[in-house]
């Protein structure tokens, strides 16, 4: 009997060992893969929702990455705004006005930003210098849990949730720190 | 008492008379040497925005070296140190973050800063539109920060403020600050606190930048932060350089021209004595020629007292004439050989520059008037001094060096060239004055410089460096201004908001990119009152705000905290711009508004529509504005206000120095009494003249207002040189000949010694003086030795 608990114990360390090994292959594989696009152009649709709002609320538009820092999210559905995230800096333009903040000054704004970012560019040191970062599934299936570490990065966000399959990301959920959640749903672009 | 004691004495009185009216005499240092006698309330209101406008206040700062993100990191700490510091105003770097007081302050008024507050606003049908909106702003990039407002600002004020304050047109951006298009310098802009024209107060806030920015590179952990360089450009920035440039050079220069002077003037007279008793004319001079400015004017200008002196160089060449002639061995011995002969040349020499500096008083360029003032008091003193005094301050006996053999020399090699052309040199000298007009005549239409800029004393590379920080700057352009004149502050804010659908119109047909207004920061009182009377009774806005969320996923249930806000808005107190003091809305206001005594003006910059092209086309915007007909508003461009100003100058100065001209040609004629020798002492002025004009011009330098000032001084200096020569034709005295020619060499030496070096200086006024006088004066000379015909017995 004891031998038998030791040997589940041991069995079960290794098991967590050789999944946890499996785990980093396996990140470091998809990251390689991201890495491998330098640009993408998807569509996507995303729903908030809200504890203040009734329904949730609903906006669509297109998202363009360009390797190796340029992420731009241009919604066009209710009304035409875009959020640019370049180098250090997010811009928000909404008609004529236009507004950059420094994402140094910000570290709140990571999570909505450097989560998708560094995922795209396949980045696992940045990810990992901002979130603690689980990884999941397979190559054809996969899904990264990413947690703040820094609890200002975490003031507004709780965790950030991003599934896929191979080099292509499908979802993005963000569940923030007040009960809030938005889920951005990615497709290829449809075709003009 | 004897007669020299007397005369002494006299002349003891009058400097100490002359000294007291310096010492007591009012100085003044800023722009108002160019605003006109009499100005017209357009050209006031020109000068008080050079003086103290944005424009003035403005320093452009860059940062160059070592990488963008690091040049930003240092850009951002570099702002908040200067934000925290009460010398400026306002920084912008392209952060567009407010302080949390700021903050607090416009989400406490929103309902009284908000333009979009109307009755219309808070109807059924107005609700449902700007909650609307507000639920689709939640789902947007900016949704975060918005939704702890939501419950007591559903309309959206907020959000709305913040836009409508946010730069309608910013500069490029990089890693979050401003940055040239092409990433090679970051930008910061500061309003100072001090006007453009406190030239200390200026020097110190270039110093706290620099400072500021030394103690941001030592914070930074970055090994290349120390790479990074600051340079800093602007109005004040020039003003202060100027300042200690001029210094420098006039320092500079005229310790070496002085000492050229001294010496040459030591070898000629050989004697400590003469030289001093050489330098009283020039002295009392310069002394009389401030006390007459300070006594006619009420005021002495700093331009007068940096460039008066240069004017009456001529008075040094009175004692030289004086010392060197009469040392002639035959007339030594006589004391009124220099009254009778030499005094009645000098004296018309003297009428002449007299009435060429006339034509400069009745000038409406205060600074040129004064400076006509000066030179003509100055050297009828200078004059005075040589013809009273110097005779009697010589000791018995007292002779300089005998110049004798240097004059017989030159007046052998003179009298070789005369014989060897004979005719032939009046008719070069026609062959040179006709190409000099045609080269003059050629290039008359960029002959003269109009801009006023060709006055200033900022090198061009400086001013080139400039151009393109505003041009990276782009909207920071503070060039042109909507001004609005009132008696109180509420009169001019109220003007600032009757003119914004003028300039929102302009907007819109693509004239101006976008315009600041004082009005932006605060709402005049009228205003505020206006919105908040629009503002509903609780029951009818609780009745509106449940019909208008009827169809919308926000409960009115959770606006409570909304109605409670408009209710305390209704009868909250209004906003009074003391209310503002710490914010940095105060500071943008203060930037904004002039304030002296009971006059006040709003300033509202326009920003160009394109940044790549800053010129704004000034009479669309000043038709639209005639059209609205609203009082007290004016558009100005400073750029072409001040160059008009400038050309109605030169202009007034061209045809005012004609007329001098004219006044000369009259004096001759009466004096001389032959239409001959009034042609051969004009004919070496007007050939140097035009000469020098000419080479300038094909050397393809624009003539200023100083070029002809220097003009001026070249008749004025050489009208004695052609006189000498034309006494000496007509008397025929062969004796005195050789030491007239030296004592005119000498005098020539020292004039183009001291307008030489001016020449080498890098400000461009002393410049243009030197690059005139110098040439000028030698060749008024050489054409007065060459065009004189020699005398009739020789």
């Amino acid at each position: 009997m004891r031998r038998a608990f030791a040997l589940l114990l041991v069995a079960g360390l290794a098991c967590g060992v050789l999944s946890t090994r499996a785990a980093g292959d396996g990140l470091d594989e998809l990251m390689r893969t991201l890495a491998a696009r330098h640009h993408g152009e998807v569509d996507f649709i995303e729903q908030h929702f809200l504890a203040l709002l009734s329904r949730p609320s609903e906006s669509s538009g297109v998202l363009i990455y360009d390797a190796p820092d340029r992420l731009e999210k241009r919604t066009l559905e209710p009304r035409a705004e875009s959020l640019l995230l370049s180098g250090n800096s997010v811009t928000v333009q909404r008609g004529t006005h236009r507004r950059t903040v420094d994402l140094q000054a910000h570290p709140q704004i990571l999570p909505f930003v450097e989560s998708i970012r560094a995922t795209l560019a396949g980045d696992r040191d940045a990810l990992e210098r901002i979130f603690r970062v689980e990884y999941s599934g397979s190559a054809a299936r996969w899904m990264l849990i990413l947690e703040p570490r820094a609890a200002e990065v975490g003031k507004m966000v709780r965790q950030v949730r991003i599934d896929g399959s191979g080099a292509v990301l499908r979802h993005v959920e963000i569940f923030e720190a007040d009960g809030d959640r938005s889920l951005m749903t990615l497709r290829e672009r449809a075709a003009p | 008492m004897t007669r020299r004691a007397a005369i002494i004495a006299c002349w003891g009185c009058v400097l100490a008379i002359a000294a007291i009216l310096v010492a007591r005499a009012h100085y003044i240092t800023d722009l108002s040497a160019f605003l006109p006698a009499r100005p017209t309330p357009a050209q006031r209101l020109l000068v008080d925005q050079l003086r103290e406008g944005p424009a003035s206040r403005l320093i452009l700062v860059a940062l160059e070296g070592a990488d963008p993100a690091l040049r930003a990191g240092l850009s951002r700490t570099l702002a908040r140190r200067l934000r925290a510091d009460p010398q400026f105003l306002t920084i912008g770097n392209g952060e567009t973050e407010f302080l949390e007081t700021d903050r607090t302050l416009l989400f406490e008024h929103r309902y009284l800063l908000s333009d979009a507050v109307t009755a219309e606003h808070f109807t059924r049908a107005g609700l449902a539109r700007a909650i609307g909106r507000t639920i689709e702003d939640l789902a947007s990039p900016a949704g975060m920060f918005l939704k702890p407002l939501v419950a007591r600002d559903p309309t959206g004020e907020m959000l709305h403020i913040l836009d409508e304050l946010a730069a309608t047109a910013a500069p490029a951006m990089r890693d979050g600050v401003w940055m040239s298009a092409g990433g090679e310098r970051t930008l910061l802009a500061a309003q100072t606190a001090a006007a453009g024209s406190d030239t200390d107060g200026q020097e110190r806030a270039q110093g706290a930048i620099r400072a500021a920015f030394q103690a941001a590179v030592r914070a930074d952990a970055n090994p290349a932060a120390p790479r990074v360089r600051l340079t800093m450009s602007g109005p004040g920035v020039f003003a202060v350089t100027a300042r200690a440039h001029i210094k420098q050079a006039a320092m500079r220069l005229s310790i070496v021209s002085s000492c050229l002077v001294v010496l040459l003037l030591l070898s000629v007279y050989r004697s400590i004595p003469a030289l001093l008793l050489g330098l009283t004319p020039v002295a009392t001079g310069a002394l009389i020629g401030i006390a007459a400015v300070a006594l006619g004017f009420g005021a002495v200008h700093g331009i007068t007292l940096g460039f008066g002196i240069t004017l009456i160089g001529e008075s040094v060449d009175y004692s030289i004439y004086f010392f060197i002639q009469s040392r002639a061995a035959t007339h030594g011995s006589d004391p009124t050989w220099w009254r009778r002969r030499l005094w009645p040349t000098v004296r018309l020499g003297l009428l002449t520059s007299v009435c060429g500096f006339a034509s400069l008083l009745p000038s409406g360029f205060p600074g040129l008037a004064q400076l006509g003032a000066y030179s003509i008091s100055g050297l009828i003193a200078a004059a005075a001094v040589t013809r009273f005094v110097l005779p009697e301050l010589v000791p018995a006996g007292f002779v300089v060096r005998d110049l004798t053999p240097l004059g017989a020399r030159w007046a052998r090699r003179l009298e070789a060239i005369r014989r060897g052309a004979r005719a032939g040199l009046w008719a070069t000298a026609l062959g040179i004055a006709v190409i000099a007009l045609a080269v003059l005549v050629g290039k008359r239409e960029r002959l003269w410089d109009k801009e006023l800029s060709s006055l200033s004393p900022v090198p061009a590379a400086d001013l080139r460096y400039d151009a393109l920080l505003r041009a990276d700057l782009g909207a920071a352009n503070v060039l042109d201004l909507v001004v609005i004149s009132g008696p109180d502050e509420e009169s001019v804010l109220r003007g600032a908001e009757q003119v914004a659908p003028v300039l929102r119109s302009l907007i819109d047909a693509h004239v101006i990119g976008g315009f600041d207004s004082p009005a932006n920061f605060l709402p005049s009182l009228a205003t505020q009152r206006a919105r908040q009377a629009s503002l509903p009774e609780a029951a009818a806005l609780r009745e509106n705000l449940r019909g208008a969320t009827a169809d919308l996923p926000l409960s009115s249930d959770r606006l409570a905290p909304f109605l409670a806000d408009v209710e305390a808005a209704r009868h909250g107190a209004l906003l009074a711009p003391q209310a503002l003091a710490g914010s940095s809305l105060s500071a943008g206001l203060r930037a904004l508004i002039l304030a002296g005594g009971d006059h006040f003006s709003a300033i509202l910059p326009l920003h160009a529509a394109d940044p790549a092209a800053p010129d704004i086309d000034v009479a669309r915007g000043a038709d639209a504005l005639a059209a609205a007909n609203l009082p007290n508003t004016q558009l100005l461009d400073l750029k072409r206000e001040s160059d008009a100003l400038y050309a109605d100058y030169l202009h007034e100065a061209i045809r005012l120095s004609l007329a001098g001209l004219v006044l000369i040609v009259v004096l001759l004629a009466i004096t001389l009494r032959a239409s001959g020798r009034v042609a051969r002492v004009l004919a070496p002025l007007v050939l140097a003249v035009l000469v020098v004009a000419a080479t300038l011009a094909a050397c393809g330098v624009q003539l200023t207002i100083l070029h002809l000032v220097g003009m001026l001084l070249i008749v004025a200096v050489g009208s004695n040189y052609a006189l000498f020569f034309d006494a000496h034709r007509r008397t025929g005295d062969e004796a005195g000949a050789p030491l007239m020619l030296s004592s005119l060499l000498v005098a020539n030496l020292c004039t183009v010694i001291g307008f030489g070096l001016l020449s080498f200086s890098k400000v461009p006024v002393l410049e243009a003086l030197g690059l005139t006088v110098a040439p000028g004066a030698w060749l008024a000379l050489v054409f007065s030795a060459l065009l004189t015909p020699a005398p009739a017995g020789a």
